[in-house]
């Protein structure tokens, strides 16, 4: 099948009479999103490519029941909303970029009690090709197929599915997780959903400099995933990040360099491509 | 965005933390007329640079009163590994009995806040924490009480007064939107426990709630950085000869590497960021065309972003300035169709992609 989404996944969109929201809507519904509802306070009422507008969320789910929420609310006001979302039962796709960490550790927190997802901050979304899309990744460039994909970056995946769809190498699931430095759901947590997922036989990871998530994915793929895993690491001529803070990354047991995740993968028997185009081939 | 010295000491004392008590400068005249706000009798002058490691670099000096202004000339100027002292601070002196270290990190696999204390202080905690981890407590702040510290620190003799600076520089964390604050070192003296130093980080996307710290962010820009920074696209100056615009950290980092991976050198990180405008992308032109580069490549693959967007402010920078260096563009994603149309009518070719465009680009400029 897929992972986190299919054609059954129903979604409400948070800011949906912005640009963004509205843009994307549409683009959501083309590709056969089950768009159910959209929420922007004060704009209860209308209408924005025939889904219906509620004021908060709580309006939303007493008409429409739903899966998802993907939020396209400006930084200031993302973590209300997606406190709303998750209170009301949703899981989040949180496509805003530019969250405070302060805000976002809160939203975070909700989702722990509540037991629920959050995909980012500040990612792309994810989509089960030929079912359904939650998020902004552009729908002509995806192939049905077998690879799942899981990544930090929203537009270097858009880069590697697009070679792999040029070879006619499909995709079962791609996700996007975040650039931020505070994620929700991690490469760990999606590894683990294509270990299990039968329609997902081999696995592209693109990670990036700073953190540890690479290394200890690493260390995950070692002992318990069995599928076909390989890797691009962007930023191996990247100079030191500046917004990094210093014992942050290295008390939690690793730099943030590009080097030490290409290593911590080859030891875990991962191929590394050196362009994002090399996936292909070690695939 | 890093405070200095000073700037995160004030946010520690507003919280109810004793400071080590001092008064910044940036000339020597200043320094007589403010001594006697300092209950002391000997000092230290310290440069108020935001580079680690300024003691080393002898940017910490001890001063009594009658040497303070010749100390304080042999700081104010230096160059501490690449950053010029403008500005001093001029402390009382402390009786040290001893030193402590606390800190409270972002931690990003606990998704929440790590405080870490250790009671040898003054030193490289990454240091320490490799080889001598028993002598670092961490713990997850979610799990923090005033009792569950207390647990671990049983038998230290200041243990009451430790656990209430936590606490307060708990409040202080969050309370600036900071990523970090640290104090190293806490320092052990008669009147009690004492920031003789501070370490504060600023998240930048919080930076709308500090209206106080906006100026200040922008002195530290460059130039270019700093129009960069107004225009709301990420801007790294890098030291290579091929400008790069694109969009999304990674596929911009990607290009950087691909363009190493072929032997040229970037002369820019430019993230258009996403959802680009047509004027976004005409202003990342102008931004990235002040460095003198001798190519450009534009490589961008639209999610958020719009392809015809990013066409039209080609093409409308192009209408205004002649670009004579070599250019190779690649468009693909959102939109795409409508923005091969722009550029296609308007006689600018692309590569389909990002390898064979490095390539290209790198053998046009060598």
């Amino acid at each position: 099948m897929s992972i986190l989404i299919d054609k059954n996944t129903k979604v409400i969109v948070q800011g949906i009479t912005g640009t963004q929201g509205s843009f994307h809507t549409r683009r959501m519904i083309d590709y056969g999103t089950q768009v159910v509802a959209g929420v922007t306070p004060g704009k209860g009422g209308q209408e924005v490519h025939g889904v219906p507008v509620y004021n908060s969320m709580a309006e939303a789910v007493a008409e429409h029941s739903a899966d998802f929420s993907v939020l396209f609310v400006p930084a200031k006001f993302a973590k209300d909303a997606a406190i709303d979302a998750l209170s009301n039962g949703l899981n989040v796709v949180f496509i805003t970029e530019d969250t405070p960490i302060h805000d976002v550790i809160k939203v975070m927190d909700v989702a722990r009690d509540k037991g629920k997802i959050v995909v980012g901050p500040n990612c792309p979304g994810m989509i089960s090709p030929g079912q359904s899309k939650i998020g902004i990744m552009p729908n002509h460039i995806f192939l049905e197929g077998n690879v799942g994909v899981v990544s930090r970056s929203g537009t270097l995946t858009y880069e590697v599915i697009n070679e792999l769809t040029r070879k006619g190498i499909g995709q079962s699931t791609c996700i996007g997780i975040g650039g931020d430095a505070i994620i929700g759901t991690n490469f760990i947590d999606v590894l683990k959903l294509f270990e299990k997922d039968k329609d997902t036989e081999k696995i592209v990871l693109l990670g990036e400099i700073g953190g540890d998530q690479e290394e200890k994915a690493a260390e995950f793929i070692k002992k318990n995933v069995t599928k076909k895993v390989v890797a691009y690491i962007a930023g191996i001529t990247a100079p030191k990040g500046k917004r990094m803070g210093h014992a942050g990354a290295i008390i939690s047991g690793d730099s943030g360099t590009a080097e030490s995740k290409i290593k911590a993968f080859e030891e875990a028997g991962v191929k590394v491509a050196k362009l994002p185009s090399g996936i292909v081939e070690l695939l | 965005m890093k405070l200095k010295e000073y700037q995160g000491k004030a946010i520690f004392k507003k919280n109810g933390i004793r400071i080590q008590e001092g008064f910044p400068v940036n000339s020597v005249d200043e320094i007589q007329g403010k001594l006697s706000e300092l209950d002391s009798s000997e000092y230290v002058i310290k440069a108020q640079v935001l580079v680690g490691g300024r003691g080393k670099s002898g940017g910490v000096k001890f001063a009594t009163k009658e040497d303070i202004e010749d100390v304080a000339k042999s700081i104010l100027g230096m160059d501490l590994k690449g950053e010029k002292v403008d500005q001093i601070l001029v402390c009382e002196k402390l009786d040290f009995l001893g030193e402590l270290y606390v800190s409270i990190v972002v931690n990003r696999v606990e998704k929440g806040l790590t405080l870490i204390v250790s009671l040898e202080g003054g030193v490289d905690i990454e240091e320490l924490a490799k080889t001598s981890p028993s002598k670092v407590i961490k713990m997850p702040m979610s799990e923090f009480s005033p009792g569950s510290l207390m647990e671990k620190l049983k038998g230290f003799e200041h243990a009451t007064e430790l656990v209430e600076i936590v606490e307060k520089l708990a409040k202080s964390m969050v309370e600036s939107d900071a990523e970090l604050v640290e104090i190293n070192p806490l320092a052990i003296t008669p009147k009690g426990l004492v920031a003789a130093d501070s370490k504060v980080i600023i998240d930048d996307n919080a930076l709308f709630r500090h209206p106080e710290f906006t100026s200040q962010k922008e002195s530290e820009l460059t130039p270019i950085e700093k129009e960069a920074n107004k225009a709301g696209v990420a801007y790294v100056e890098l030291d290579g000869n091929i400008a790069i615009i694109g969009n999304g950290a990674g596929l911009v980092m990607a290009t950087l590497d691909a363009i190493g991976h072929y032997g040229g050198k970037p002369a820019n990180f430019l993230d258009v960021g996403g959802g680009a405008s047509v004027e976004k992308m005409e202003k990342s032109l102008e931004i990235c065309m002040k460095k003198d580069p001798k190519g450009i490549f534009i490589n961008i693959f639209g999610g958020i972003t719009r392809c015809d967007n990013i066409a039209q402010g080609l093409v409308d920078y192009i209408s205004k300035n002649e670009i004579k260096i070599p250019m190779v563009v690649r468009l693909i994603g959102t939109n795409e169709a409508e923005g091969q149309k722009i550029l296609t009518e308007n006689k600018i070719d692309t590569l389909a992609t990002m390898g064979e465009c490095a390539e290209k680009i790198v053998s046009l400029v060598k």
